[in-house]
């Protein structure tokens, strides 16, 4: 589990100098784990990393940035850790490397997925109505469910090389309580006084990104509850789908299609506007691949439902869930990783700050 | 492009945003001139981290009540009644009301940062520091329509009897003059420019290091004294404190301060000891350390520690010397390693019993038959790795300023000059005859650019 070295360096060259200032211990979880230290070994840097959500709040308000000799640029140095450890935590190694940065290469897999859904729809059988008169069920289950079981224990793997990386405990139910709750209401995006960050135009605090991030974060989390109540419908009340607009399924999954939708453009348009030298400039491909992605899923979810009774219904679905099938696939080698490594990160967190 | 200000700002601190806005809101038309570039702006303000507020109650992030006579005693404290009293409860009264001013323009406080408990009932912390509160205000000034700019140098404001003028500064290679109604001086000392101190102190102030912008060079206050408007302070004077002597030449910061001195023994180049480093708690010590290192030859002091020590204080920016021997570190310190070892050997030969060590308090643990003797935190020195840190002085800003009335305006020995106000750093001599409180740069800040922004549209509105 190696990061890259000069990676590590900056960081801490960067941590150092935050260290003997700390005017910007309020505004997130980073600065008060930074004070922690004296002297930063590489898991601490990595754990740090993981805990920043590049809210650019104190690069603005550092008064270090270059032109300034010490040219401090913590969100960058901390989110080009960040990404590097994500690297070199993913298992199988190499595909995160390839995803994480490259948009491009997210949308030769969604392309992959296409193809693959195409050719199951021609090849495998058809046995009800709606869309599984072009795949059946059973088809699609054997596709999706290895698909989605596959990354889930890759992604276990990754947080288990983690884990003994930062060296984490024992963890409670009030561990996994304050991570949760930092990660629901987006705490760590507040700014410290509830004005948000700085992301989209320079110093200007603005809640745009946490609320675009809870549009997604909601709208994705309703989607996956709206297939798993049609899953329980389908294997315990014996009732397929289609559903119709007041089930539960519909309930869920078209408000949850359409936050998932807008949010996921809301965040694209929002990073086109914001600085990507803050960031990991050589990972804004493989983000901004992976936020349009997100896009395309809920938007054609929708437009599956929408055309339901069209004749192009064999295509968006065959459009629609390959690019399931991407998003499952690469889940943990893209930008999704994150919010595995940030909920593992705060529980880390809420251990240190037990432990103090 | 703004040809015909009301007002116009000389300066892009904090005095000159609460001036800008201010006069904004009352309705003129305000160009800000602002010497730095724009990722510099905010003069010393951006170094700043806290704001010293008088309050009969809980307010905002402060605690408890800090009343008007703790305040005053406590600014007479420091400057030994070197102040003008009336000017001095002026701004110490109006900081009750600035504080919830500066919230509804965009200034976040935060309880006070962690090992500064001392100011949690004093002083209000910005958070993020003092950049975000000149980033903060030059967001409010931008929808208040105020014009800004940037790498602006004024060089000259031509006094005409009881008014100025005009206005000329040089910006983007050309030179530019222009005759607003009213004109607000918030362009700090004059601590950057080199010559001047070494002039105004002496030779010594070469090797000073400058702890804050490298745009304060005291131009326009220059250009006024020279015009014979009424100035304030010590001419020779610089508030001044020991930082660590690997510091940038300017613009430092917090980051250059060295906390380690109560728990060491400082040596100058010579490698003998010249004064008490157990005298005080290092808050109420650091700004003598400025003159007592300044005094020294090569104006330069060594601070040796051993491992016992190293984890006592606030770590800095710049990693330790680190050697295994006292003469190794001399060495590396480019000291004579046989005097050192001696100095070291007589320090420690001195310390008694330190079974009753405190590193928080003063502690009484002191040397006997020692001169100078250390009065309190006296460990010998004798647990390697040792450890080794240059004292340089750094200085914060000048004394000498602009003398005003409760109204902020300047004044020749004729009297008021009608249309001229000053703010900030340039006139806090007025206040800060000696000494410093820290937090109160902002507070006369905040209060007098507020006035002066007031004052100056109400006359420019008038005119």
């Amino acid at each position: 589990m190696q990061m890259q070295p000069e990676f590590v360096e900056e960081a801490r060259r960067q941590a150092e100098i935050c260290n003997a200032c700390r005017y910007c211990e309020g505004y997130c979880a980073v600065f008060p784990a930074l004070q922690a230290e004296r002297a930063f070994a590489e898991a601490d840097l990595t754990q740090l990393a993981n805990l920043c959500h590049n809210c650019r709040n104190c690069y603005h308000a550092c008064q270090y940035t270059a032109p300034h000799e010490f040219d401090l640029n913590l969100p960058k140095a901390l989110a080009e850790l960040r990404h590097d450890s994500w690297d070199a935590f993913a298992w199988p190694g190499g595909l995160a490397r390839a995803f994480q940065r490259s948009g491009t290469m997210i949308a030769a897999a969604c392309v992959l997925g296409f193809a693959a859904l195409f050719l199951a729809a021609r090849a495998l059988p058809a046995d009800g109505e709606g869309f599984y008169a072009v795949l059946s069920h059973n088809a699609m289950v054997a596709i999706f469910a290895p698909a989605f079981l596959l990354p889930l224990l890759s992604l276990a793997v990754s947080l288990r090389r983690y884990w003994s990386h930062v060296g984490g405990g024992r963890i409670t139910l009030g561990h996994l309580r304050h991570a949760f709750g930092s990660a629901a209401k987006m705490r760590n995006l507040a700014g410290g006084h509830g004005d948000g960050c700085n992301f989209e135009d320079e110093d200007r605090f603005s809640q745009a990104r946490r609320q675009a991030h809870t549009a997604v974060l909601v709208g994705f989390l309703l989607c996956f509850a709206s297939t798993s109540s049609g899953t329980v419908l389908h294997y315990i009340f014996d009732a397929p789908a289609p559903y119709s607009l007041w089930s539960l399924p519909k309930l869920l999954g078209v408000p949850g299609g359409l936050l998932l939708g807008a949010g996921a453009l809301w965040l694209a348009a929002l990073k086109f506007r914001a600085d990507p030298e803050l960031g990991a400039p050589r990972a804004w491909g493989g983000e901004m691949g992976f936020v349009l992605l997100l896009a395309f899923v809920a938007w054609s979810g929708l437009g599956l439902w929408l055309l339901r009774d069209s004749a192009a219904l064999a295509l968006i679905l065959a459009l629609h869930l390959g690019s399931v099938l991407a998003f499952f696939l690469l889940m943990p080698f893209t930008k999704m990783a994150h919010g595995f490594y940030r909920l593992t990160a705060l529980v880390r967190d809420a251990q240190r700050l037990e432990a103090r | 492009m703004m040809d015909t200000p009301d007002i116009v700002v000389i300066g892009g601190g904090n005095a000159a945003l609460c001036a800008a806005i201010e006069a904004a809101e009352a309705g003129a038309r305000v160009l800000i001139l602002e010497a730095a570039p724009k990722p510099y702006r905010g003069g010393n303000s951006r170094h700043t981290r806290n704001f010293r507020c008088m309050h009969d109650g809980p307010l905002s992030v402060l605690v408890d009540a800090y009343e008007e006579e703790e305040y005053v005693a406590d600014l007479m404290k420091v400057t030994g009644g070197h102040t003008d009293e009336g000017l001095a409860r002026l701004a110490i009264r109006s900081s009750q009301e600035c504080l919830p001013w500066m919230e509804a323009h965009g200034v976040r406080f935060q309880p006070s940062l962690s090992g500064t408990l001392s100011l949690a009932r004093t002083n209000a912390f910005f958070m993020g520091g003092g950049k975000s509160l000149v980033n903060a205000y030059y967001r409010t000034i931008g929808r208040l329509g105020v014009e800004v700019r940037y790498d602006a140098h004024v060089t000259h404001l031509e006094l005409e009897g009881d008014r100025i003028t005009r206005v000329d500064f040089d910006h983007e290679g050309g030179s530019h003059s222009l005759s607003p109604r009213a004109v607000v001086v918030a362009s700090g000392g004059f601590q950057a420019d080199r010559n001047w101190l070494a002039r105004a102190w002496g030779p010594a102030a070469k090797n000073f290091l400058i702890r804050g912008t490298p745009y304060n060079r005291g131009v326009v206050l220059a250009d006024l004294l020279a015009q014979e408007v009424a100035s304030v302070g010590d001419p020779t004077q610089c508030h001044a404190v020991a930082i660590d002597g690997r510091a940038p030449l300017y613009d430092g910061g917090i980051v250059t301060r060295l906390d380690c001195v109560p728990f060491s023994i400082v040596v100058n180049k010579d490698g003998e000891r010249f004064y008490d480093e157990g005298e005080d708690v290092w808050p109420k010590r650091y700004a003598i350390w400025g003159r007592l290192v300044a005094a020294q030859p090569d104006q330069v002091g060594h601070v040796i520690i051993d491992a016992k020590s190293i984890n006592l204080f606030m770590p800095s920016v710049f990693p330790p010397l680190k050697a295994d021997s006292i003469e190794d570190l001399a060495e590396m310190m480019g000291l004579s390693a046989g005097k050192v070892a001696a100095t070291v050997a007589d320090f420690n030969a001195a310390c008694g019993d330190t079974s009753s060590f405190s590193p928080m308090e003063l502690d009484g643990v002191s040397t006997t038959g020692l001169t100078p003797p250390k009065t309190n935190w006296a460990r010998p020195i004798i647990e390697p790795p040792f450890y080794g840190y240059s004292l340089r002085t750094g200085v914060t800003f000048t004394y000498l300023g602009l003398k005003v009335d409760e109204r902020a305006q300047c004044a020749t020995a004729g009297g008021p000059i009608r249309n001229l106000w000053a703010a900030g750093e340039t006139m806090a001599g007025s206040i800060l005859g000696q000494g410093y409180l820290a937090g109160f740069g902002m507070t006369i800040g905040t209060v007098f650019g507020r006035i002066a922004g007031k004052e100056a549209a109400a006359y420019a509105n008038a005119a």
